[in-house]
């Protein structure tokens, strides 16, 4: 059985689930707003007959129907950043505040965490982690590329995060996107199941399971942390929170979001996880033509 | 993980609080911008200054404890403990719209040559030296980078990982 097949019980319309992880997915970017407008970006993308069309629910986004991005003035310039729907949803969604501290836990290559600085207006201060120096590198051009000044980078395993560089301060909000098995992308890397193994799955959600803890950890009673991945498998989205909402002191939240999606689910296989987890979004790739994802908001609570 | 690479020093307010004489003081840095490209410094008044290194100065906009010992802080900004101070390409493009001085606009053509990485002759009456380079981009101009004018020549300082060969 081909690994994907797991799913067919939790999506609906198989047939075009299917069929949409079949078909290419077009390079997207997005607007940085450090150093552009939508309108600027639109004039000079038309100036370079390069084709675009707006993202119905991102006012920042566009498709590029027939270019990549990457080797034109407004990339050159920091204008744009090349950033799938999807992956723009979480930084959406922890909606930070100018002025806030905020933290990324696995933020490399920075498409995230640039993003969280452009909607703070380059204010207050983004703590972005990650434990591969070869990942971080990219990091650091790409917010430097993009003009976050408010960016500040740390080499860590997110499950260990240290407030001490900074005077022990915690933080405002946490965005969470972990490592995961990437299944969502399979539109983007046809290859994403090929080294698809259940042993893999079980041993990324222990990662994940320390990674949040450590996020809603260091957030602020009050303050908002956000849990995403780029895969479909349960075992590394609701049981992670189930997880979290046992240990520590938070809750899931509702929130709005102008995409079509599903709630998080209850049951899988031979589990039930806490009725909560519904307030989670799962994105599937024949819904809105995008990749797949999965988010959920949660409040710190003590 | 740390070592002598990760960690950021806060650079003193003014030259009566640094202990290490080489080192330039935030006074010093604004002055600079101040003086050669005629950025007002209450530009930068959110901002904090950092030393990596030698002469490697860095931009953020938090405020964290001196030292950090992190992996980056902001953005690189200028370089110091040479002759002459050189702002980085990164620095210009986010702050070098405020330059009111040593600014030269290119073509479009001119522009990409710059971007590739060429020297090319320049017809610039002003100093010679460090300058911002704009160019017109979506109806404005647009700072691109930092060049050196000398010789009736402007060399491109684009940093080899940045160079492009331009498309559009």
């Amino acid at each position: 059985m081909e690994p994907i097949e797991r799913y067919r019980p939790i999506v609906d319309d198989w047939e075009a689930f299917r069929a949409a992880c079949e078909r290419p997915l077009p390079s997207a970017v997005r607007v940085n707003t450090v150093k552009a407008t939508v309108e600027r970006v639109r004039t000079v993308l038309d100036e370079a007959g390069v084709a675009h069309e707006p993202v119905g629910w991102h006012d920042l986004l566009f498709v590029l129907p027939e270019d990549s991005p990457g080797n034109n003035w407004p990339y050159f310039h920091g204008w744009i950043h090349g950033q799938e729907e999807v992956s723009a949803v979480p930084a959406t969604v922890l909606d930070p505040e100018p002025g806030e501290r905020v933290w990324d836990a696995c933020a490399a290559p920075g498409t995230k965490t640039t993003q969280l600085a452009a909607q703070m207006g380059d204010t207050g201060e983004v703590v972005a982690t990650d434990n591969n120096l070869g990942r971080i590198s990219a990091l650091r051009s790409n917010a430097e590329r993009l003009g976050a000044t408010s960016v500040a980078v740390t080499h860590e395993d997110g499950r260990n995060h240290s407030l001490k560089p900074f005077g022990g301060e915690s933080y405002d909000r946490a965005l969470v996107d972990v490592p995961c098995s990437c299944e969502g992308t399979i539109r983007k890397n046809p290859d994403a199941f090929d080294d698809w193994s259940l042993s893999h799955v079980e041993g990324i959600a222990g990662v994940q399971k320390a990674i949040l803890t450590r996020a809603v950890q260091v957030t602020d009673p009050g303050g908002t942390v956000v849990y995403s991945t780029c895969t479909f498998a349960p075992e590394e989205n609701e049981a992670v929170l189930d997880h979290v909402l046992s240990e520590e002191e938070c809750e899931l939240v509702e929130y709005d979001l102008p995409l079509t999606h599903r709630e998080g689910v209850t049951e899988w296989q031979d589990e039930s996880f806490d009725p909560s987890v519904t307030r989670a979004k799962r994105i599937y790739p024949h819904h809105n033509d995008t990749g797949g994802f999965f988010c959920a908001k949660l409040e710190v609570t003590g | 993980m740390s070592n002598d690479s990760t960690r950021f020093t806060r650079l003193p307010e003014t030259a009566a609080e640094r202990e290490d004489e080489e080192r330039a003081t935030r006074e010093e840095v604004l002055a600079f911008w101040n003086e050669r490209f005629g950025v007002d410094p209450e530009t930068f008044a959110d901002h904090t200054f950092w030393e990596l290194g030698a002469g490697k100065i860095w931009i953020y906009r938090g405020d964290p404890p001196s030292p950090v010992e992190i992996e980056g802080l902001g953005m690189t900004f200028l370089r110091t403990r040479q002759e002459h101070w050189k702002p980085t390409l990164e620095a210009v493009q986010r702050f070098g719209h405020r330059a009111r001085q040593n600014v030269v606009h290119l073509t479009d053509e001119q522009a990409r040559r710059f971007v590739a990485g060429e020297d090319q002759e320049l017809d610039w009456e002003g100093d010679w030296g460090y300058l911002v380079v704009t160019h017109d981009l979506a109806g404005a101009a647009e700072p691109v980078g930092v060049g050196l004018f000398v010789y009736g020549e402007l060399r491109s300082q684009v940093p080899k990982g940045r160079r492009r060969d331009l498309d559009a």
